[in-house]
């Protein structure tokens, strides 16, 4: 009996198509894992599945019957519930106040809080969520609140759950106490669908795996009739038909460009994002960080320029920048291409040329002292959109009006002007097509020839090895591995970023 | 072309769509809508009342530009009225109290003004930057703690004076610390001569956003925090600066009415200048040039609405208008944004891909 099946599902948008002949088959009564890279299209089939968006083609069918959804009301309705990343509990209400709250049951006009209680702790009881109804969620920890919205969308009569990413938020205990709630929940005839990029832990939970590459699901496997690996699973991920990224010789040199020691960032709840995390990039080398997405690759390059707060230090260029700011940072000569373009690299609502100054602000061609020189930014724009083949009829478009793949070309010119002496690099080639992804690797090889010291973070375990000088490994916010990328092969690689060897080489 | 064509049509659009519904509800209460329409122009274009139109839309100037500076930030500065109230007021007493030799003092007395509106609105700012607390909340809370710590300052038994009405204000400000006015050919009244400081104003408020770093720094925060802090802006202190600007700009305005025609700043002072900077700004879409038509066109619309009274139709169909300029004209800019973003999109699919 499946649960949920989707046939044939697109979903476009201006520019890009995040679904392209999506086919998900979902067995009732079991976990089944989506995993795919940031991007590859997740969170936007989740969104159509919940009812938040609808999809272009396709059909969605549910316990056999084909429906449609114009809002979350109407999955709910058929018994599908969502729990979010993002918990959505009020700290100051009880557990009982935040379930009941949106579906209260009345008596005689009154919340009728002593059947709702009766109600939930029998459903937490049956699913061995061991959630204490009258505890306030405030005093909560993380795993307990997750419960607490797993129990939410129960209550609201909910078979089939989805879970988005559930396990980031969670320590490692926290994570084993889901994964015995889940199996609560599957043993009770509940269907769950778990998104997640966290290989080793999808292994562990999931019955069936469905692997989603650039919006198209790829493959899915089942582990009660095969030994699914993790290498398996990331090479399904990250594909292998790209063309090699390779750079010719050495031009590695002995000036340190970049210095970092025991750089350690914590986050708000006391966990250590990264820990004590040391490397040097000299001029003309390029050092690859390989990882699972969500090890602490975005926050390792926050606190290299200077947007999260962390302890130990940064050397740029022999010069201590660990307590300057971030515009002093990209002063030095500090590029920098963030993972997510359109929230970090981009004023959607600006003008292509305007959006060249952002970062730039206080260098040339931008300003001269406290004055910003359009004329001369305008000339470079245009630069920029020669040189880089930047699909836009002008420089008075709207940023957000361009396609994401020539958003990103469009970054990457801006970032490589004024001769930076280091480039911080988030996944360059993420979303745009094959022929600019090698314009990009192009413009990087020959940057580093001129001495360019480059930190890469890539999902892309062929462009890591290609492109890279040496790589390192990121496992948990810590470095657990070294990699030479002449002898590496993308398997040893996998076997590392996962945990599954302690050297890769 | 079509750039121009794009910023006009919003605005003209709403003020079209409000004049037909003054209409109706001229029509409801009985007047001929055109009749009205243009008795009220014929009102307007005497030399008094063009006077007053141009006085009238000086205030409303400095007031929409210091709310549109918050704008720009994403900042909604609710406290204009408690900030150019209070900063008037003092700048009054000075005025007032102290004989400055030639023009010394209206400089004195508006770097004065400016300062005290820039720190009452400083408390908001830090109070957000530090604490956390909405500037729309705490702004709210400032107009009021002004209103109670002016009525403290013109207490007759601290600075105030009794005026020749019987109203508790500040003494009436000798002929040298007041503003020069200008006269249109035979009007009886003089155009404030501030109307010139706020034409500069304009012009450095866009220059300050266009053309300097600072501008678009607070630019950039106003379109994407996230963007702006990985860009390198630090966002508190542009928060702290750009509030300090807004109540700099938001002292100015009690200033025209009080060194060019009223002398004095009594408990009677008008107190909602900044509401109406507030409808301004939207109005004027944030733009230098735009919020100057939007001064004009909510000034005609007041002096106009008074030859109303005489003619039986109740002057309130005024303000019905204005509400309706407003609201139809953040309507239509949104539409026309759509629509722009809506066809660089096909103009971009049709360059390549």
């Amino acid at each position: 009996m499946l649960a949920v099946e989707l046939q044939g599902i697109w979903k476009r948008f201006p520019g890009v198509i995040a679904n392209s002949n999506i086919n998900l088959k979902v067995e009732q009564g079991s976990v089944h894992a989506i995993v795919g890279e940031n991007g590859a299209g997740k969170s936007t089939l989740m969104k159509i599945l919940y009812g938040m968006q609808r999809a272009d083609e396709g059909t969605i069918s549910v316990n056999g019957k084909i429906v449609e959804f114009d809002s979350p009301s109407d999955s709910i309705e058929v018994g599908i519930g969502m729990v979010h990343q993002h918990f959505m509990l009020a700290d100051n209400f009880t557990v009982l106040e935040n379930v009941v709250l949106g579906s209260e049951p009345t008596k005689a006009g009154s919340i009728d809080f002593a059947a709702a209680k009766s109600r939930i702790s029998e459903i937490s009881d049956s699913y061995g969520l061991e959630i204490d109804a009258d505890a306030l969620v405030g005093d909560l920890g993380v795993g307990d609140r997750q419960r607490v919205e797993i129990l939410k969308v129960l209550y609201r009569g909910a078979r089939i759950l989805i879970l988005d990413e559930p396990t980031a938020v969670l320590v490692p205990h926290e994570v084993d106490e889901l994964f015995e709630a889940l199996r609560g929940l599957k043993s009770e005839g509940i269907t769950v669908i778990f998104i997640s990029h966290k290989l080793d832990e999808v292994l562990q939970i999931a019955d069936e795996i469905t692997v989603i590459r650039r919006g198209t699901t790829v493959a899915t496997l089942n582990q009660k009739t095969q030994t699914v690996t993790a290498e398996q699973l990331a090479e399904l991920m990250v594909g292998s038909e790209l063309p090699t990224p390779e750079t010719r010789g050495s031009t590695v040199t002995e000036q340190v460009v970049l210095l970092v020691s025991e750089l350690t960032s914590v986050n708000s709840d006391g966990k250590a994002e990264i820990s004590d995390l040391s490397f040097k990039i000299h001029a003309g080398e390029i050092l690859g960080i390989a990882g699972v997405e969500g090890n602490g690759q975005s926050e390792l390059v926050e606190a290299i320029m200077g947007t999260r707060a962390a302890t130990g230090s940064i050397w740029i260029n022999d010069q201590d920048a660990s307590k300057l700011g971030t515009r002093k940072r990209r002063e030095l000569g500090v590029a920098y291409i963030p993972e997510d373009r359109s929230r970090l690299a981009l004023l959607l609502d600006a003008p292509l040329w305007e959006n060249r100054i952002l970062g730039h602000q206080t260098q040339a061609p931008n300003a001269k002292g406290i004055r910003l020189t359009p004329k001369l930014t305008k000339m470079d724009t245009k630069r920029i959109i020669q040189e880089f083949d930047v699909r836009t009829p002008g420089i008075d478009v709207l940023a957000s009006a361009l396609s994401g793949g020539n958003q990103q070309k469009f970054i990457v010119g801006r970032e490589m002007s004024g001769n930076p002496i280091l480039l911080i690099a988030s996944h360059p080639t993420r979303g745009v097509d094959v022929g600019a992804q090698a314009a990009i690797w192009d413009e990087l090889r020959a940057a580093r020839e001129k001495g360019l010291a480059v930190l890469l973070i890539s999902a892309d375990l062929d462009e890591l090895i290609g492109m890279s000088d040496s790589i390192k490994v990121i496992l948990r916010g810590k470095f657990v591995a070294d990699a030479d990328p002449a002898t590496v092969t993308p398997q040893q690689l996998g076997n590392a970023m996962t945990g599954a060897l302690k050297a890769a080489n | 072309m079509f750039k121009r064509i794009d910023t006009l049509i919003a605005p003209l659009v709403a003020v079209a769509f409000s004049v037909l519904f003054g209409s109706i509800i001229l029509l409801v209460f009985g007047a001929n809508p055109i009749e009205t329409f243009i008795r009220m122009i014929d009102y307007a274009s005497t030399p008094r009342s063009m006077t007053l139109i141009l006085n009238s839309a000086t205030t409303y100037y400095f007031s929409a530009v210091a709310v549109a500076i918050g704008f720009k930030m994403n900042l909604f500065n609710i406290g204009v009225n408690g900030q150019y109230r209070l900063a008037t007021a003092v700048a009054a007493l000075v005025a007032g109290y102290i004989t400055f030799p030639g023009y010394l003092g209206i400089v004195v007395i508006i770097a004065i003004s400016m300062l005290v509106g820039a720190a009452w609105a400083g408390i908001a700012a830090w109070l957000k930057v530090a604490r956390g607390v909405s500037e729309v909340i705490s702004t709210i809370m400032l107009n009021f703690i002004a209103i109670g710590l002016i009525a403290y300052l013109m207490a007759p038994t601290v600075l105030g004076v009794k005026t020749a009405e019987n109203v508790i204000g500040t003494p009436i400000i000798p002929a040298g610390n007041r503003f020069p006015g200008v006269s249109l050919p035979t009007a009886p009244i003089p155009v404030y001569g501030m109307i010139f400081l706020a034409v500069a104003l304009g012009f450095g408020y866009w220059y300050l956003l266009n053309r300097t770093r600072f501008g678009f720094d607070l630019r950039a925060v106003g379109m994407s925090p996230s963007a702006a802090v990985a860009s390198g802006v630090n966002v508190k202190r542009m928060t702290v600066y750009a509030m300090l600007l807004s109540g700099a700009v938001a002292g100015l305005v009690g200033l025209p009415l009080l060194l060019g025609a009223q002398y004095t700043f009594t408990v009677n002072f008008p107190g909602n200048y900044g509401f109406t900077g507030i409808a301004i700004a939207l109005l004027g879409r944030n733009h230098p040039v735009g919020i100057a038509f939007g001064a004009l066109l909510w000034a005609f619309l007041d002096v106009s609405a008074q030859i109303l009274d005489l003619t039986g139709v109740p002057r309130e169909i005024i303000v019905i208008m204005q509400g309706v300029i407003v609201l139809s004209v953040v309507i239509a800019y949104e539409v026309t944004r759509r629509v722009k973003v809506r066809r660089q999109q096909a103009a971009v699919g049709s360059a390549g891909q």
